[in-house]
């Protein structure tokens, strides 16, 4: 209904400022649509509003008063409705362009852009205040000196609360982690791509399975066995047999001068 | 149908918060009522996060607190949002509670609502208490046993109840981890008490800065008084903000951020501004026993207001005498608190004793005395 009104109202509008052509038909409308734009168009010339056929301004409705004050009452009884004459000087009224709702909307919708914002900020100061703190953050590397280790000793360290195990290889050991073929392998992996360098492995030393802790130097594969469910680990922390699905995770780690290894 | 009128939950939410009829002249000392509840949220929601990084053990709630403040990422926000939380909602229930007595708010029919809110007022001076003590500084552990100690005026037992109350000799752990589990608890009994508190008042509906009948002039609390309390509601946001951001610590007492020394008492203990008030009556009492009973004596006269000052205009534009005498009322209590602060010399002690002559006067003798005489001159 307001659709096909406001229709109306627009060809109405265009019918006097263009031909017949741009809305036929409307001709017998016209006859019965009250004459809505008389007498408006002079305010808006004399304001210098840009005349522009298709919209029309508030102040169209209002006439300034005439040179009297007071506005006698039979005059104001007798005006049709759409042409209310307010006395200026009396009243104050909202400038044009902030009154109704268009505006009222546009303000609010500002509003709830902001509200969302900062609603938006204190949910996620909330939430991120839950990750790892500064000095959680700060342990979250090890450094580790190697040159305590001997040659065929397997140490523990404790990493992010992990045990990881660093053991250190003999080239025979290496050669037998080299040869094992891949085929044999549940996880397959090459034991090259296992290590940074080949003498040190450092593997996270929780069982793939349900995360208890290997025991080292025990196993049939010259590495580690999980005493929980019966997982053994080979000489690269690759699974061999048992229910573990996975090798023996290995962390991101690097070598630093003077024998050390940072781990994370 | 639509939802809010067919769901049973969602029609009580619309009942008592959409379509609920609330007189139209209602001016801003209504909207802290609203304020404070969410003022209590937002203690709730952040000490909830609290919990997480607070450790309640007497060796290492202090360090904890200093790693919340360092290395937990919006740390620092969440303990001064707390903190100063606590001081705003002390000064917004504060002015709820004045509004409360310069209109007359508490007055029949509504003696459940005003009692009820002296039961909240008790209810958050014990949980902001207990909190105070668990960072464990030294304004915590020495205000905290000076205000257990009050126990031992109990004639006979009173030293047994408050080695019971410490769960041991002295102020310790047993005590911390107590507060601890306390001041977790209290604020959810704080919670059911508001909502208690606003069906108390939704039996009678609000009362109205003019104090006259407004059944036929209502309009519903939905969108106009929901719009209303949000502006409230923003400019307590910016002031908090503006608090927490740029003086987080000036409410607060330096003292605090020293660990807590059992062996050393700091030269002056105050407790926190909001308290200072009550402190300030309990030291102009030269009696320990009168001093703790007239502690008690201050709620009681608060609580039994409906009852001893029966009063029947409801707002102070037609009651004048009234008008300028609870002026005179909130300028006691701003001396009262100043004084709280104070040392004990000669001056003070008689400043504070005159004070608390007036408090107790107002509240016990005036009100009681201008309200029978209205109703003299009434009739």
């Amino acid at each position: 209904m307001a659709l096909r009104r406001s229709l109306a109202l627009l060809c109405n509008r265009m019918l006097h400022f263009a031909p017949e052509a741009s809305c036929p038909g409307t001709m017998s409308l016209l006859k019965v649509l009250p004459d809505q734009n008389v007498s408006g168009n002079d305010i808006n010339q004399q304001s210098g509003f840009a005349s522009n056929p298709l919209r029309t301004f508030a102040s169209n409705a209002v006439q300034t008063a005439t040179k009297t004050d007071i506005v006698s009452a039979s005059q104001l009884s007798m005006s049709p409705t759409n042409k209310i004459m307010y006395n200026e000087f009396n009243h104050t009224r909202f400038a044009p362009g902030t009154e109704g709702r268009p505006f009222a909307y546009f303000v609010q919708t500002g509003g709830r852009f902001l509200y969302a914002s900062a609603i938006r900020l204190v949910v996620l100061k909330a939430l991120v205040s839950l990750s790892a703190a500064a000095d959680t953050l700060a342990m979250s590397s090890l450094e580790v000196d190697l040159s305590s280790v001997e040659e065929g000793q397997t140490i523990t360290v404790k990493w992010r609360g992990k045990p990881v195990f660093i053991k250190y290889r003999t080239d025979e050991e290496i050669a037998a982690q080299a040869a094992v073929s891949l085929g044999d392998l549940k996880d397959a992996q090459k034991d090259v791509d296992r290590v940074v360098d080949p003498k040190y492995l450092i593997v996270i030393g929780v069982c793939t399975h349900l995360g208890c802790v290997p025991i080292a130097g025990a196993g049939n594969y010259n590495g580690w066995f999980c005493p929980c469910h019966g997982s053994h680990y080979d000489g690269s922390g690759r699974i061999r047999e048992g229910p573990a699905p996975y090798n023996l995770e290995v962390p991101e780690y690097k070598f630093l001068e003077g024998g050390k290894v940072i781990i994370g | 149908m639509r939802s809010h009128n067919k769901i049973q939950v969602l029609k009580l939410l619309n009942q008592h918060l959409g379509v609920y009829p609330t007189p139209i002249n209602l001016n801003w000392s209504w909207s802290w009522g609203s304020l404070s509840g969410l003022l209590l949220g937002s203690q709730i929601v952040t000490g909830i996060l609290l919990a997480m990084h607070y450790t309640g053990h007497v060796d290492h709630a202090f360090a904890s607190v200093q790693h919340l403040m360092v290395d937990v990422p919006s740390g620092m926000i969440i303990r001064y949002a707390h903190a100063n939380g606590a001081s705003l909602f002390f000064t917004v229930v504060y002015l709820h509670v004045l509004r409360g007595l310069y209109y007359s708010s508490g007055s029949q029919p509504r003696e459940i609502v005003w009692i009820s809110g002296v039961i909240i007022l008790l209810l958050m001076i014990i949980t902001a208490f207990i909190g105070y003590v668990l960072p464990w500084g030294q304004m915590s552990f020495w205000g905290a046993t000076v205000i257990t100690s009050l126990a031992t005026v109990i004639p006979v037992v009173g030293k047994q109840i408050v080695y019971w109350l410490w769960g041991g000799f002295s102020i310790d752990h047993p005590t911390l981890n107590r507060f601890y589990s306390f001041h977790y608890t209290l604020p959810f009994l704080l919670a059911g008490l508001s909502i208690f508190h606003i069906a108390a008042l939704h039996q009678y509906g609000s009362t109205n800065p003019l104090g006259i009948n407004t059944q036929g002039s209502t309009i519903q609390f939905g969108m106009y008084f929901a719009s209303k309390d949000l502006v409230a509601l923003l400019i307590l946001m910016l002031v908090f903000a503006i608090i927490i951001f740029f003086s987080p610590e000036y409410l607060g007492h330096p003292d605090n951020l020293i660990p807590a020394n059992p062996y050393s008492t700091p030269q002056h203990i105050v407790p926190e501004w909001y308290f200072l008030w009550v402190y300030a009556i309990l030291r102009s009492i030269p009696n320990k026993a009168m001093g703790v009973i007239t502690i008690g004596l201050v709620f009681a006269s608060l609580i039994v207001q409906p009852f001893v000052s029966v009063v029947q205009i409801g707002s102070p534009k037609f009651r004048l005498i009234f008008e300028r005498l609870y002026w005179v009322f909130v300028a006691d209590l701003f001396i009262l608190t100043w004084l709280g602060g104070q040392e004990i010399m000669p001056a003070t002690m008689l400043m504070g004793q005159l004070c608390t002559i007036i408090f107790f006067a107002f509240l016990l003798i005036l009100l009681p005395f201008l309200a029978w005489l209205e109703t003299l001159l009434l009739i």
